[in-house]
């Protein structure tokens, strides 16, 4: 099953990749197309962030990981490399649940 | 000297993707795919925004179908990236089929900013692709050997995390009032869908509302 989806989803994005180098600019060149696929992905982050964030199964829960996406938003704020708003975020989740505060 | 500095500068790039290959790998795991699984996004795919979303949306319960498209719309763009790269890099086909495999946000910032001379381009792209390829693979295994050994990842906070990882990504991609805009609409959408749509379904779902919504937007107000 993970399988599946692993090697469809590399396969397709490989397509996606060669496609701009082979096919004629001008079949996919369009200003409306550009400007989907520049913004197509802040919608989908911005989702998977929400979800990610608030989502357990089909329900809506406020859990430790609220706090940790606290945490990551002040470390990008003070402009932090990537690795250490993770870490960041990851570290705060984990002390909130050992300390009991959270689950 | 153009060439040295474009080296050591790819590698720098190469050594900050690799610290969040760590991330991919040991985020992968806890969601539940194997080493192998995870190993294989990061050699196959190797496109960041799309693998951290398919190990999400599975992790999450998703199901095969909303994983691929989530991966393969955020994948997209690289699609473009290669047809700015195909007129400056003038590759033959035999080429394309690698490079197209280092086609990403990294590899073609590079070579666009060395546009004026071709050389240049074609140095900077192939440097940064392949020294992010291989530090971002190697990042990916470590991270995956790491979480392996671990028996309750989530005990790490490795589930908070997966979206600390989509905001760092999505946070550079917000450079005015209409994308911030754009991304608060498709985070409440998919929160309101999330309880009467199958997981992997809300984020498809806000991302096609939040669109449409900015598409009348645009052709209300601007068009």
């Amino acid at each position: 099953m993970i399988w599946a989806a692993v090697l469809i989803a590399s396969l397709g994005t490989y397509i996606e990749k060669l496609a701009g180098f082979i096919l004629p600019a001008r079949l996919i060149e369009s200003a409306g197309l550009r400007r989907l696929t520049s913004l197509l992905p802040v919608a989908l982050l911005a989702a998977l962030v929400a979800v990610q964030t608030f989502a357990s199964g089909q329900a809506l829960v406020i859990d430790a990981r609220v706090a940790g996406l606290a945490a990551a938003i002040i470390a990008l704020v003070a402009r932090a490399p990537f690795i250490v708003v993770v870490l960041v975020a990851a570290i705060t989740a984990a002390l909130l649940r050992a300390g009991g505060w959270s689950t | 000297m153009l060439h040295r500095s474009i080296t050591s500068n790819a590698i720098g790039i190469g050594a900050a993707t690799g610290a969040y290959g760590l991330s991919f790998g040991a985020i992968s795991v806890a969601s539940g795919l194997d080493f192998w699984q995870t190993q294989t996004l990061s050699l196959a795919m190797f496109t960041g925004a799309s693998q951290f979303a398919l190990v999400g949306v599975l992790g999450a319960g998703g199901g095969i179908a909303a994983a691929v498209v989530t991966a393969l719309l955020l994948g997209a763009r690289n699609g473009l990236y290669a047809m700015s790269l195909a007129p400056l890099l003038r590759l033959g086909r035999g080429r394309s089929l690698i490079a197209a495999q280092v086609t990403i946000d990294e590899s073609t910032a590079m070579a666009i900013r060395h546009a004026d001379d071709p050389a240049a381009a074609r140095h900077a792209f192939w440097a940064t692709g392949l020294s992010v390829f291989v530090l971002w693979n190697i990042g990916t295994a470590i991270g995956a050997l790491g979480a392996t050994a671990l028996d309750d990842p989530s005990v790490l906070g490795l589930d908070a995390a997966i979206p600390a990882g989509f905001i760092a990504l999505l946070c550079p991609r917000l450079t005015d009032r209409r994308t911030r805009v754009l991304a608060l609409l498709a985070a409440v959408v998919a929160l309101v869908l999330v309880p009467f749509v199958p997981a992997g379904l809300p984020v498809l779902g806000a991302a096609a509302v939040a669109l449409a919504v900015e598409w009348i937007a645009r052709r209300r107000w601007v068009g």
